[in-house]
């Protein structure tokens, strides 16, 4: 990529609440129509306590809660796209997408520690583009694997996409091959990779390092597939089954490793990260 | 041309397919069938074929000329099978030394349920995976219409070739302009936004030669190829794999 390579340490956003700054606003449970203070649900990892339904989550959130607080130091922070092919309105389209997420790219990058134990971490953005891939998201994420490899640590990433930036053409398309390249160094160093699956984790990212890991997890009801459901009702010319394509389907069909809750999900990646350690 | 009557061009069904250049191109051809898991995918057609004296592994997406063969080949849009097939052979090619050409003529990777089913991301990321390490030369060779994802996992290669006529796209304009306009019929517009003619990936250096057309083209391709694995092959196997990575690094 063309662009400078030298890493950047930003102070930690002050966190965004998605749903409302106003946390005494009542929310409601689109599974079960419970109605809930929002400063419950965000307290709660944004899980619904009474049927268990995943909201989402913005990616620098996820990693604040999961991991050790204040242990996420990031890098290549300031890192933005460029409209390399003078696409319409897509500036205009990066512009509003920083604002919503507020955050610079679909993905953002660094270490974390879970119990003291250190590891390279990317997670990406529901509130920018969907969490599309551009060349600044494989950037971010080739440069995370190679610190990873030099540095023997392991890399717990948290995808979410739904594809590629069309915007960016077939550059977009080649991030597919560039990250696969990076994971395939990482792997070969005999390094961990654990792989979790958001919803929606679909196209490129799906068909790239979303499934590379060594282990893939899944959050419950995480829409995951290649082409998205409305392409393959398209293809079909009929409606697709209920639960098609989620990851309990994905699971049955023997492409998840596990599905785990928000909830367990720290201690899973604890366990995970303790087995596969080098230090000890 | 405008970029998407050059689209309309290859998707026409005048080209001519895969089969063709693997009769022009080598001397011999057998072909080889199965995944050795689930099925065969009739839209890869693979095998192993001789270049003058030289044994290559040839891995093709072919759509099929009649309406049958079509019909049969799934119009050129191959399912998990088919790129496992795929890999099969590139590992193969890999151990006894032989050098790969792809040639690739696609839609994109089929979208159907039961392509979902077997998994068709994992076996394209696969391919992805396996190919940017593997220790034999690769080149890539698109005649027709490059399909986004399912492209691009026959793709991860040493040189990647396009005819002039032929295009590459991460999304179809159709695709495109429906995505981002709700409106399908802008695809001539978004076909030229999204820069997948052969000298738009020129520039952007996603393709490493532009094949031209015209005259005894594929006598003129064959001695290329021909002297570009020989060039390839005196590359070992670790030289060939950074210089691989730093290709795609770039982007
Ligand atoms: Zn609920």
């Amino acid at each position: 990529m063309f662009l400078n390579k030298t890493m950047f340490l930003r102070p930690k956003n002050k966190l965004e609440d998605d749903a409302s700054p106003q946390t005494d606003r009542i929310i409601t449970c689109p599974s079960c129509r419970k109605k809930m203070p929002v400063k419950e649900i965000s307290d709660a990892l944004k899980v619904c306590d009474n049927c268990g339904y995943h909201f989402e989550m913005h990616a620098r959130e996820r990693i604040e809660k999961l991991f050790d607080a204040d242990s996420f130091e990031e890098i290549m922070a300031d890192l933005t796209s460029k409209n390399i092919l003078s696409f319409p309105d897509y500036d205009k389209k990066l512009s509003e997408s920083m604002t919503r997420s507020n955050e610079n790219e679909s993905v953002i990058v660094g270490t974390a520690r879970v119990n003291g134990r250190k590891c390279a971490v990317f997670s990406m953005e529901y509130y920018f583009m969907m969490g599309s891939m551009g060349a600044v998201t494989g950037e971010k994420i080739t440069s995370l694997f190679e610190h990873a490899t030099e540095h023997d640590l392991p890399v717990v990433g948290f995808c979410l996409s739904g594809g590629a930036r069309i915007q960016e053409g077939v550059i977009s398309l080649m991030q597919m091959a560039k990250v696969s390249g990076a994971v395939e160094k990482h792997d070969r160093k005999g390094l961990f990779y654990l792989s979790v699956l958001l919803n929606p984790t679909t196209g490129g990212v799906t068909a790239s390092f979303a499934t590379q890991g060594d282990i893939i997890l899944a959050e419950p009801n995480a829409l995951i597939g290649f082409a998205g459901p409305r392409v393959i009702e398209q293809t079909m010319r009929r409606s697709l089954p209920k639960g098609f394509q989620r990851a309990e389907f994905l699971k049955d069909k023997g492409f998840v490793d596990k599905i785990v809750d928000r909830r367990d999900l720290r201690d899973t990646i604890s366990s995970l990260l303790s087995i596969h350690s080098k230090e000890e | 041309m405008e970029a998407y009557e050059i689209i309309s061009a290859v998707r026409s069904g005048k080209r001519p397919t895969a089969a063709l250049f693997i009769e022009r191109l080598f001397d011999s051809f057998i072909e080889l069938y199965g995944d050795r898991s689930f099925a065969d995918d009739p839209a890869i057609v693979g095998g192993i074929a001789l270049l003058g004296e030289m044994p290559v592994t040839v891995i093709a997406i072919e759509k099929g000329s009649s309406v049958d063969e079509r019909v049969k080949r799934n119009f050129g849009s191959a399912k998990p099978e088919g790129y496992k097939k795929a890999l099969r052979l590139m590992k193969q090619a890999e151990k006894f030394g032989r050098p790969i050409l792809t040639i690739i003529d696609t839609p994109g990777a089929y979208s159907g349920m039961e392509a979902e089913e077997r998994g068709q991301g994992y076996a394209i990321s696969n391919n992805l995976l396996n190919m940017i390490s593997l220790k034999t030369p690769i080149i890539s060779l698109f005649i027709g219409e490059g399909g986004s994802g399912g492209a691009l996992a026959l793709a991860v290669s040493d040189e990647v070739w396009i005819l002039e006529g032929a295009v590459y796209s991460v999304i179809s304009p159709e695709g495109a302009a429906s995505i981002l306009w709700k409106d399908s019929s802008k695809a001539d517009e978004a076909a030229n936004y999204l820069k997948l003619t052969a000298d738009e990936l020129d520039k952007l250096k996603v393709v490493d030669k532009i094949i031209k057309e015209s005259g005894p083209f594929y006598s003129r391709l064959k001695k290329d190829i021909s002297k570009k694995f020989t060039s390839l092959l005196t590359l070992d196997g670790e030289e060939l794999i950074d210089k691989r990575y730093a290709r795609f690094r770039k982007y």
